[in-house]
């Protein structure tokens, strides 16, 4: 690449463009697409939280104003909303990583025939959208007679009524988390199943002669250890997932707020303020504490599986 | 680590992991698999039978499972019937058919040119750049709705075809995975093939693309799942119904806010549900193998 320097001497900016031009050209339009669609729009939620903003006047400056009225004033947020949202995200970010972690190790067990579609078989829920499976819930949770669940169990008498499943604070939450739950097997899942199927056998011999004696010390001081950065990247995954998910609620019961705010999340709330109230300023700091709450999570998880190489 | 190469020869190939073929130890395995197995897939095998179910079974008392007398019936309703809007259900499906081809499209090429250049180029920039695109696989798309959809408005985007392709495009996850498997294309032969007097578009086309096809199917695949599926698009930043999408119109007809449509209608939404869903499930059964080989590279450090 330098053989060519020799024809006269470049000015600094010329010999940059040689040196680093073609880099930052093959970079440019990924590097564009990521400045305006998640630099930017993180930056703008951050700016807009501290501000008072209806869309229609430019917006005005007014401090922590958005945050002391989340924290102290917002009685929705404090009652329903943060505790639903550390609920559903307890259970089915770490549920659904410890469910993939166990599947995937089970399934490297198997030859690869089965593996294979067994794996397409638990990883395909994850295809599907929202909207593709609405129609697969609506139907078996539906409340009157005719609901699957409700025909079910009328017909077993475990129940004499039918139950309003989506319509019910007390049910909602809870199947909320089951189809969550159902469609998580993910990305990461692959990922670990993949770091699972990469451990050097070898590995485990030395560890039984080192004295592992059963299969959770193989798990807990070879399998876990030796595939850290699937791990990482698995649960990194299932955050991202578990947060992205909240809409689900919306999605099953058919309206922002939900019945009695029981499947309220995070992500409904902002939308609540957001598009329905035009209270954009305050959904902006609904949106900060969110990004916040995904850090904290993925720090966590940086804690138990970061590599110190 | 302790290098214990002899042991090897007395390894059991049928048991533990990566089996080569089948041992009885591992029925418990598949006793333990079986129930969740038939639990994740009733769902989906659901989705298919209601999909071809004549009128009478879909409101049938008590409700059955599976379809008796299949028919096509929900399809020709689905095709036919134009939605309340005026515009025909194909259009919805031609519209999310030719976003979601070019928007795969041009996420292949964006993202591979930028992980060749983080992967092989040498510039200042590229570690910081690097921990940048990690730190972004957090990102919560959702969390942002508000923000994007001032900056879509400020950049005149709204109501336009292009809306539905460029968000798709910054995809963190794509280029991490696809610059993990460049890093492991040794680094001599790209050099010999510059000796070779190799531009750098050359060597992007000719020794990269090939080498990374099964990382490429794989964002083929995320991209593809992201764009097919997406009705939040069309909902909040398209006015006209002939450019909204397919999973938009399928969005419509599940809402419950429709009130007596979702008895009408049962029939065709569980039809165009089954369209919906059948393209994701296809296209990762032929990709499979790619996948899981680009998978193996996905270790991140924390």
């Amino acid at each position: 690449m330098t053989a060519n320097a020799t024809v006269e001497p470049k000015s600094r900016f010329g010999k940059w463009i040689e040196r680093e031009g073609s880099a930052y050209a093959f970079l440019s339009t990924y590097a564009l697409m990521f400045i305006i669609f998640i630099i930017v729009p993180v930056l703008l939620a951050f700016v807009l939280s501290f501000t008072a903003f209806d869309t229609i006047q430019f917006p005005t400056f007014n401090g922590l104003k958005n945050y002391i009225v989340l924290l102290t004033q917002d009685d929705i947020f404090m009652r329903y909303v943060l505790p639903n949202t550390i609920q559903f995200a307890v259970i089915v970010g770490p549920g659904g990583y410890v469910l993939s972690f166990m599947l995937a190790w089970i399934l490297a067990q198997l030859p690869k025939v089965p593996r294979t579609i067994l794996a397409l078989i638990l990883y395909s829920p994850s295809m599907t959208s929202g909207v593709a499976m609405a129609v697969v819930w609506l139907t078996i949770f539906s409340g009157d007679q005719n609901g699957y669940l409700n025909s079910l169990m009328l017909g077993n008498g475990v129940i004499q009524e039918p139950i309003q499943w989506l319509q019910s604070p007390q049910y909602l939450m809870t199947i909320m988390i089951v189809v969550t739950m159902w469609s998580s097997m993910g990305v990461g899942f692959l990922a670990m199943l993949a770091g699972i199927l990469e451990i050097n056998p070898e590995l485990y011999e030395a560890g039984s002669l080192d004295g592992i004696s059963n299969r959770f010390q193989e798990i807990m001081n070879i399998t876990i250890p030796s595939m850290k950065p699937q791990m990482m990247f698995g649960a990194v995954m299932a955050i991202v997932a578990t947060f992205q998910a909240g809409a689900i609620g919306v999605t099953l019961s058919g309206s922002n707020p939900t019945p009695q705010y029981a499947g309220q999340l995070i992500v409904n709330h902002i939308e609540d303020f957001g598009f329905l109230r035009y209270e954009m300023g305050y959904a902006a700091a609904v949106s900060v504490v969110l990004l916040l709450m995904v850090l904290l999570f993925s720090r966590v998880a940086n804690k138990l599986f970061g590599s110190n190489d | 680590m302790k290098r214990v190469k002899r042991v090897r020869f007395f390894r059991i190939q049928n048991s533990g992991m990566n089996p080569k073929g089948f041992h009885p130890s591992q029925i418990k395995f598949y006793i333990l698999l079986l129930p969740l197995v038939i639990l994740m897939l009733l769902p989906i095998v659901f989705i298919i039978s209601h999909a071809f179910k004549p009128p009478d079974e879909l409101f049938a008392y008590p409700p059955r499972f599976f379809v008796t007398n299949p028919t096509f019936k929900n399809y020709s309703d689905l095709f036919t019937k134009m939605a309340s809007s005026g515009v025909p259900v194909s259009r919805y499906l031609f519209n999310s058919i030719l976003i979601t081809l070019v928007t795969v499209g041009a996420s292949i090429l964006v993202s591979s040119t930028a992980a060749y250049s983080l992967s092989k180029k040498r510039f200042k920039l590229k570690e910081v750049l690097f921990a940048v695109n990690t730190v972004a696989l957090m990102f919560v798309p959702i969390a942002v709705t508000i923000p994007r959809f001032l900056i879509i408005d400020k950049l005149q985007l709204m109501d336009t075809f292009l809306v539905h392709i460029l968000p798709g495009l910054a995809m963190p996850v794509g280029l991490f995975l696809l610059k993990q498997f460049i890093d492991v294309i040794p680094n001599e032969v790209i050099e010999a093939a510059q000796i070779d007097g190799a531009s750098d578009v050359q060597v992007y086309r000719r020794i990269i693309l090939p080498m990374i096809k099964p990382a490429i199917a794989t964002i083929a695949i995320l991209t593809f799942q992201a764009t097919w599926n997406n009705a939040d698009i069309s909902a909040m930043y398209i006015n006209s119904e002939s450019l909204k999408t397919f999973a938009f119109y399928l969005s419509t007809l599940t809402s419950t806010s429709a009130g007596a449509n979702v008895v009408a209608g049962q029939g065709i939404a569980a039809a165009a549900s089954l369209i919906m869903f059948l393209p994701n499930l296809i296209i990762f059964m032929l990709l499979q193998s790619q996948v899981m080989s680009t998978m193996s590279h996905s270790g991140l450090k924390g």
